[in-house]
């Protein structure tokens, strides 16, 4: 059996399980946010229980329209915030202790290796960055499983990816996915599993590994997964809140398909508007002005991202036609870049720093764009309108380059601003 | 279930961005996410789509984010049900457990124009062409979610589960 299949045996109380089969399976943790959470409490209530299966295993994290935008986000934020109270959640994570949702539970130790997670977001996959089987869920789905503790899941297919050779500088978490689905397209993994192997994910850190589990879901896949092993152990221990287990697939695990990339000579890549699958090298990017850079969110709001950023911004400007603003994923991770003295860097160089928040990844808030403005950002998607208006375009990258590309005033590699 | 409408044609991969853009999220209120349904797809379409109407669509229809408000606002806009070359998963799951019917078939997504009258048999897969005399079988939904669709939605589903 691969990973996957592993995890969602151990959950169904199975031996082993097929790709195509439909299993119930007992859920480690339940998520939702403040856009998604409004709607599951309704859900909830009409189903009739009292309480949730486990006051513990229930989190919400209001983390999209917060600190509220408006009045109606309030009154959003307020609903899990009674919620949590009404259902003595241990798990609520208030504005000021809070962090991006993805970016918060594996730092917080709730999510672990070998765990079974539902969110309802999207980009719930990211856990498969520690070894967990995770994935997003619409807010009926979550309502059902806040009562229940179970959910439904067809066991998906797996695709393996294999990555060998030396990875460059500046090449990092987020090119290796977006090569990924440059190759296969936004659908090209449609319910199924990614499998990310080889010797460079063995030796990529924990943030790359969620930087690249995240983005499954931009390929249409069910979940992103990545072996656990020391790197993992290292990131675990003394963070993990219950026991976790490790899985591996078995040398004789079936894949419906398996592609195999060496990163040698790979530069850092750019996703063009209007689908992360529209992927080129950096270099062809190098005509594209830009008006904004966003550095943060869920797919790259982690220290490492932030690290990488203060390295090419160092005794740096920020080009005068650019807004660069950075958004650090947690409390935590804010604090980490304060004492590290990444923010006198980022401040030295004229950008703007930013509490924890989903914001202008989704076109929220803090960082909208007008009819015209491109902006270069770290997060996951550049559909049409995705961070404001509707003639606005989004790029996608690696922190390095949205940090270089905030020198530069235009998308442009590490390389030519060192 | 009687399902016939007027066709309203859009492409491949289409994102519950396009479907509903987030701006808009700070409610979940079903009237108002409507009357901003695809409308950075087409400004004028929450105006002129008729109770009724279908969505025909191409591949991954869908994509992105997890918000049920997508299916929950192509329901509340009178859209009777959405026919495509496929599906993003989340989607998927969302659109059955709200109750807007959806179907699958690679041939009448390609093969229905803008404009034309089908009528639908949500029971059977059945697609039927009325301004071209065509007929196209959708893909047949598996079981154990049209136990869900019997029991009148997941929440109807969990709730009989749990009193027994």
């Amino acid at each position: 059996m691969t990973i996957t299949e592993k995890i969602l045996a151990a959950h169904a109380g199975k031996d082993r399980v097929e790709p195509g089969e439909l299993i119930n399976v007992r859920v480690d943790l339940v998520l939702a946010n403040d856009i998604t959470a409004p709607v599951a409490i309704r859900e909830f209530e009409k189903i009739g229980v009292n309480r949730v299966y486990d006051p513990e295993r229930v989190t919400l994290v209001p983390d999209h329209f917060v600190p509220n935008k408006d009045i109606k986000s309030a009154e959003q934020a307020k609903m899990l915030r009674e919620f949590s109270r009404r259902h003595s959640l241990t798990n609520y994570f208030e504005v000021g202790r809070m962090g991006i949702e993805h970016c918060l539970l594996p730092e917080q130790g709730l999510v672990g290796p070998g765990d079974l997670v539902i969110g309802a977001d999207s980009h719930t996959c990211t856990y498969g960055g520690i070894g967990a089987f995770s994935t997003g869920m619409g807010s009926t789905d979550i309502a059902a499983a806040m009562a229940t503790g179970e959910t439904w899941l067809k066991v998906p297919e797996s695709i393996k990816f294999i990555y060998k050779g030396e990875l460059p500088r500046w090449v990092s978490g987020k090119d290796l996915i977006l090569l990924a689905i440059g190759k296969i397209g936004v659908d090209g993994a449609l319910y199924r599993a990614m499998e990310f192997t080889g010797p460079v994910i063995e030796n990529l850190s924990v943030d790359g590994r969620l930087t690249m589990a995240n983005m499954a879901v931009e390929a249409g896949a069910k979940n992103g997964i990545v072996a656990p092993d020391e790197i993992t152990r290292r990131y675990v221990e003394g963070r993990a809140k219950r026991p976790y287990v490790f899985y591996s697939s078995d040398p004789d695990a079936r894949y419906v398909e398996v592609y195999e990339f060496d990163v040698t000579n790979m530069e850092p890549l750019v996703a063009f508007p209007h689908l992360p699958e529209n992927v080129r090298p950096v270099s062809e990017a190098a005509e594209v002005k830009i008006d904004q850079s966003v550095i943060g969110s869920c797919t790259n709001g982690r220290i490492e991202d932030l690290r990488e950023a203060a390295t090419i911004l160092r005794g740096k400007k920020v080009h005068r036609d650019v807004r660069l603003i950075i958004f650090p994923g947690t409390q935590e991770i804010y604090r980490q870049a304060m004492h590290e003295g990444l923010f006198d860097v980022f401040l030295d160089a004229g950008a703007a720093i930013s509490t924890p928040t989903c914001g202008p990844c989704l076109g929220g808030h803090s960082g909208i764009l007008a009819e015209g403005e491109r902006c270069v950002a770290t997060t996951n998607r550049n559909f049409v309108g995705r961070m404001g208006h509707t003639g606005s375009e989004v790029y996608l990258s690696n922190p390095a380059v949205a940090a270089a590309s905030a020198i530069l005033g235009r998308i442009g590699s590490p390389g030519e601003v060192e | 279930m009687d399902i016939k409408g007027k066709v309203w044609r859009f492409g491949n991969d289409v994102d519950t961005d396009v479907i509903i853009p987030a701006r808009y999220l700070n409610t979940s209120d079903p009237r108002e996410l409507a009357a901003h349904c695809m409308e950075d797809a087409d400004p004028q379409f929450p105006t002129k789509v008729q109770k009724g109407d279908i969505i025909v669509a191409g591949k991954n229809f869908g994509c992105g984010s997890s918000r049920e408000h997508a299916p929950i606002a192509i329901k509340e806009a009178g859209v009777s049900c959405v026919i495509a070359k496929s599906y993003a998963r989340i989607f998927y799951r969302n659109a059955f457990n709200i109750g807007l019917p959806i179907l699958e078939s690679a041939e009448a997504a390609e093969d229905i124009a803008e404009g034309d009258l089908v009528e639908v048999d949500v029971n059977t897969g059945l697609i039927k062409n009325l301004t071209r005399s065509k007929e196209y079988t959708a893909t047949q939904v598996p079981p154990f979610m049209q136990g869900i669709i019997n029991a009148g939605g997941l929440i109807n589903y969990v709730a009989e589960r749990l009193k027994k």
